[in-house]
């Protein structure tokens, strides 16, 4: 008998006598987990959070969060004598008098920006496939909000620290939420326990830090992955892929084994960063004090768009009934983040009213055959990073050296410009993508080889797509036309709206654009062969919903080769 | 594990009555007797004897056999070298000291690049290992839509509604109303305890601690200034009041700054062209606010040539000269000028607190927080 028999039978079966866990295990151990490296980013999202964690809970070994005044007399000689709080004090403690202290402090400050940054690009990795769609709009939502949490938890994290740098990020948080109307000066009152800097905010800022915002995180990331358990992992198109199937290897021992290393090499990279490359070094910036400042501040990454936002705005304000509407503060402070959250929050319910597609989608798309979505995608990624250069516009002024305010006038202009610019040009390189799909599936691959025909004319072989290529070529998710008719085999298709209200109107109009799309070759599975190299005549420019009477273009010209349907499947 | 089948797994790991029913091929087991798959080993599979096994799923040996060899010894070096590396993490631990800027940099060097090697080599063993031993597979599950079919959606409705019924919560709305109107204060109360969070901002935000005759002191060494220690026009200098040294809630507000200018160069305020307040200077020295009327970041950068003043954070851009106009960036006012003079012995004074409030724009503020210096 084996060992790993033995195993079973001895503690396997003491745990199962009490648990019942044999037959619901043996599924969990044979669950399938479809492979493709965009797989990999939320596992990134989800180990640096682990790292944190650990790293966090180390660090609340020697950090004390006080602002109480005291004169330092530590191992950082050039400090010596200066007065600061004991929070800055302790933090130098941990990077000079702990071993390890400073590998820690660096690796929790890495990994943060690995979380936060590895959040933003799995989120888009999801938006972009359409990994978002019914069934998945439940987490979708969860993960927009754990990305808001994840910044403003960055945020807190770098405050504590109390050097300079923080706490002039903190003095603008409280010139941000002075400049809310109404309500602003009793928040700032309130977070702050009194005027800027008062004695509270650090300890109040570590609870929120250490306990408040982490716990929200345990508790969205355990619904986030319960929901991706149950709801099985989506997979991108290929040869034998189907929303009715899950194809890739087992949970055990593969995707336990390779995500298990995927762990350690986040840690790697994060302890490997953390080695060589120095990050928040706070005892060059020195304690806070309300005087100090340098040039070229600059929050973390994931903060730097709404630095941008609070830059590039103009100083508009109202004085209204002897109260000050704030608008060149708390609009730019407030309005592109909301954009962003309300906008990415809402976005696969409306995208599913738009086309009416109430299927379930577990294949995902690839970006460029959902060119719309795909295009507003890049605008918004284009709205982000216009502010979040801006956030920087000082840096950038001084490394190309331009004039400070032409950075800024040039980013108010292309804060609008730019996502349109964004959305065009995208949506075309995603037609034009389609376009050479629809080509290879009409005509083969190239395959390098001329041929030289009796006529003497020269042409190229192509041999047909076949196989995994051929696959992913075809897997297009067609989405219904509104309105559209309810189908003869009673599927549910979407319901005709008014056609003369408003929103009806919109609604259609909305999905001539959602559903513009590179019509596939009809008749699919034509695989034109080897030696047609003449006349092109069908290229098929025109788009499905710009001309409604075009008709879909025929499978090409069949003059030059014979139908080897299905060839090399 | 080369002899076990996938299908004897879930079956036989443990004996209880419930997997009677569902895995009716499963012998009865008596208690006190080998547990069932070791009873296949040792008397043979009953279901073997009555049917071929199911083909495993996962095959038992690799693809590539002479590659898996390879990976294995590669595979295992590389946990050889990460045991290593843990061990010199904790010899760095041990021997290298902290507590000089040097030591840290050798330490955290030596711990952060053992540690790095440790986690590195296992994954990298692991991944070899994957790819390599453990047979190429590729599995396909089934995946059945998520809703419940419709009887159970019926069950569902039926328990949920036989619930609400026997709760009454429909049927007697006095419970459920007062029960709404109960749980109204229940959430407010939460709300009030938080309270005294802090104070109330009154005016507080209207008033610095510059009073009338408080002198001015370099903002550090806390040294007084007299307006003659000014022979040329110069930088910037940083002033705070005196008396408050370390003390922040004072100085975030107080913080002040100086600048002397040649004769003329300051533009006075006119009406209907703002400017700075001739009487507030002393020897063409012109104290303002350094706290940014944006968002309350030092204004510490000034240029001598343009008197240009620049907050370091988002850029907005004061004339000095000017009575601290806004020449660019988001800041909707001027910083507020201090009326300054200097006492008997010649010491830079403040001659009153500010007439505006400093710092960024507030809800209670108003129209008149922005006329700058000009009252």
């Amino acid at each position: 008998m084996s060992a790993t028999e033995k195993l079973i039978d001895g503690t396997g079966a003491w745990f199962d006598d009490r648990l019942r866990g044999a037959k619901i295990m043996r599924t969990w151990f044979r669950k399938v987990f479809p492979d493709h490296w965009s797989f990999l980013l939320g596992e990134i999202a989800l180990y640096s959070f682990v790292i944190l964690l650990l790293t966090g809970t180390f660090l609340t070994l020697f950090f004390q969060p006080s602002m109480t005044d005291i004169v330092y007399h530590g191992s950082y000689t050039p400090l010596d004598g200066v007065h600061m709080s004991e929070a800055y004090a302790s933090t130098l403690n941990i990077s000079f008098d702990v071993r390890g202290g400073l590998l820690m402090r660096q690796i929790h400050h890495w990994a943060a920006i690995v979380f936060v940054a590895a959040i933003m690009v799995h989120l888009l990795r999801v938006f972009f496939t359409g990994a978002f769609r019914k069934p998945r709009e439940l987490n979708w939502v969860i993960g927009v909000t754990m990305w808001v949490l994840a910044f403003t938890e960055g945020l807190f994290g770098y405050s504590l620290p109390d050097d300079l740098l923080s706490g002039t990020g903190l003095r603008i948080l409280e010139g941000v939420l002075l400049g809310i109307p109404i309500v602003g000066t009793y928040l700032s009152f309130f977070l702050f326990g009194g005027q800027f800097p008062g004695h509270l905010i650090i300890p109040r800022l570590y609870i929120i830090h250490v306990l408040l915002i982490p716990g929200l995180l345990l508790a969205l990331i355990t619904a986030h992955l319960l929901l991706m358990w149950h709801q099985k992992h989506t997979q991108m198109p290929g040869k034998g892929r189907t929303d009715t199937n899950v194809v890739g290897q087992p949970f055990y021992p593969y995707f336990m084994a390779k995500t298990g290393a995927w762990f350690l090499f986040v840690f790697a990279i994060c302890a490997l960063l953390s080695t060589f490359a120095q990050i928040n070094p706070i005892w060059i910036y020195g304690p806070y004090n309300p005087s100090g400042i340098s040039a070229g501040s600059q929050p973390d990454f994931y903060m730097g768009f709404l630095e941008g936002a609070l830059r590039m705005w103009p100083s508009w304000r109202w004085n209204m009934l002897g109260h000050t509407w704030a608008f060149n503060v708390f609009v730019p402070a407030l309005v592109p983040l909301g954009i962003l959250i309300t906008g990415l929050a809402v976005w696969p319910f409306v995208e599913q009213w738009i086309t009416g597609d109430r299927r379930e989608h577990h294949v995902n798309d690839r970006p460029r055959n959902a060119p719309t979505r795909t295009a507003i995608g890049m605008a918004g990624v284009t709205f982000y990073g216009i502010l979040w250069l801006e956030g920087a516009n000082d840096v950038i002024a001084n490394w190309l050296n331009i004039s400070l305010y032409v950075t800024t006038e040039i980013a108010r202009y292309a804060i609008f410009i730019g996502p349109v610019v964004a959305y065009f040009v995208t949506k075309r390189i995603c037609l034009g993508l389609q376009r050479k799909d629809v080509h290879i599936l009409e005509h083969g691959v190239e395959t390098g080889i001329i041929r030289q025909l009796p006529s003497g004319e020269y042409i190229e072989v192509t041999r047909p797509a076949s196989g995994n290529l051929r696959a992913v070529l075809e897997a297009r998710n067609e989405l219904p036309r509104v309105p559209a008719i309810k189908r003869a085999d009673g599927d549910e298709g979407p319901p005709p709206p008014s056609a003369r209200s408003g929103i009806g109107r919109l609604r259609v109009a909305l999905n001539r654009v959602l559903t513009e799309s590179i019509p596939l070759p009809t008749g699919n599975g034509h695989g034109h062969g080897d030696g047609h190299g003449n006349g092109h005549a069908a290229e098929p420019a025109a788009i499905a919903s710009g001309d409604p009477g075009h008709q879909a273009p025929g499978g090409g010209p069949t003059d030059g080769g014979d139908d080897r349907q299905g060839a090399g499947g | 594990m080369s002899e076990t089948g996938p299908g004897h797994l879930p079956g036989d790991g443990a004996g209880q009555e419930h997997e009677q029913e569902e895995e009716p091929r499963v012998p009865h087991r008596v208690i006190g007797t080998p547990p069932p798959a070791m009873a296949h080993t040792l008397l043979g599979d009953p279901r073997a004897a009555a049917e071929p096994p199911p083909p495993r799923e996962l095959p038992a040996e690799p693809s590539n056999p002479a590659k898996a060899w390879t990976a294995e010894r590669l595979a295992a070096a590389l946990f050889v070298l990460s045991a290593l590396a843990s061990i010199a993490f904790i010899a760095a631990y041990v021997g290298l000291e902290v507590h000089s800027v040097d030591a840290t940099l050798r330490s955290n060097l030596a711990l952060g690049l053992s540690m790095s090697v440790a986690f590195l080599a296992i994954a990298a063993g692991i991944v070899i290992w994957v790819r390599n031993v453990m047979p190429d597979v590729e599995l396909v599950e089934e995946r059945h839509p998520l809703a419940s079919t419709e009887p159970e959606r019926e069950e569902f409705k039926e328990t949920f509604t036989e619930g609400a019924e026997a709760s009454g919560i429909a049927k007697r709305p006095l419970l459920r109303r007062t029960l709404i109107a109960a749980s109204v204060p229940l959430a407010v109360a939460p709300l009030v305890v938080l309270r005294d969070m802090g104070p109330l901002p009154g005016t507080s935000l209207r008033h610095t601690v510059w009073r009338k005759g408080m002198r001015m002191v370099v903002y550090g060494p806390n040294t007084p200034l007299r307006a003659a220690d000014f022979s040329t026009p110069g930088q910037m200098i940083t002033v705070a009041p005196e008396g408050f040294p370390e003390n922040q809630d004072v100085l975030a507000k107080a913080v002040t700054i100086i600048i002397k200018f040649a004769p003329g160069q300051l533009i006075p305020d006119r009406p209907g062209s703002p400017g700075t307040v001739m009487n507030w200077t002393v020897d063409d020295i012109v104290a303002y606010s350094k706290i940014c009327t944006h968002v309350g970041c030092p204004v510490a950068l000034y240029e001598q040539t343009t008197h240009h003043i620049l907050c370091p954070c988002h850029q907005s851009t004061f004339d000095a000269a000017q009575g601290a106009q806004v020449l660019f960036g988001p800041a909707p006012r001027p910083l507020p000028q201090l009326p300054i003079g200097t006492d008997a012995e010649g010491f830079l004074i403040a001659t009153s607190d500010y007439r505006v409030p400093v710092g960024p724009s507030f809800w209670e503020l108003g129209a008149s927080g922005f006329r700058g210096g000009n009252e």
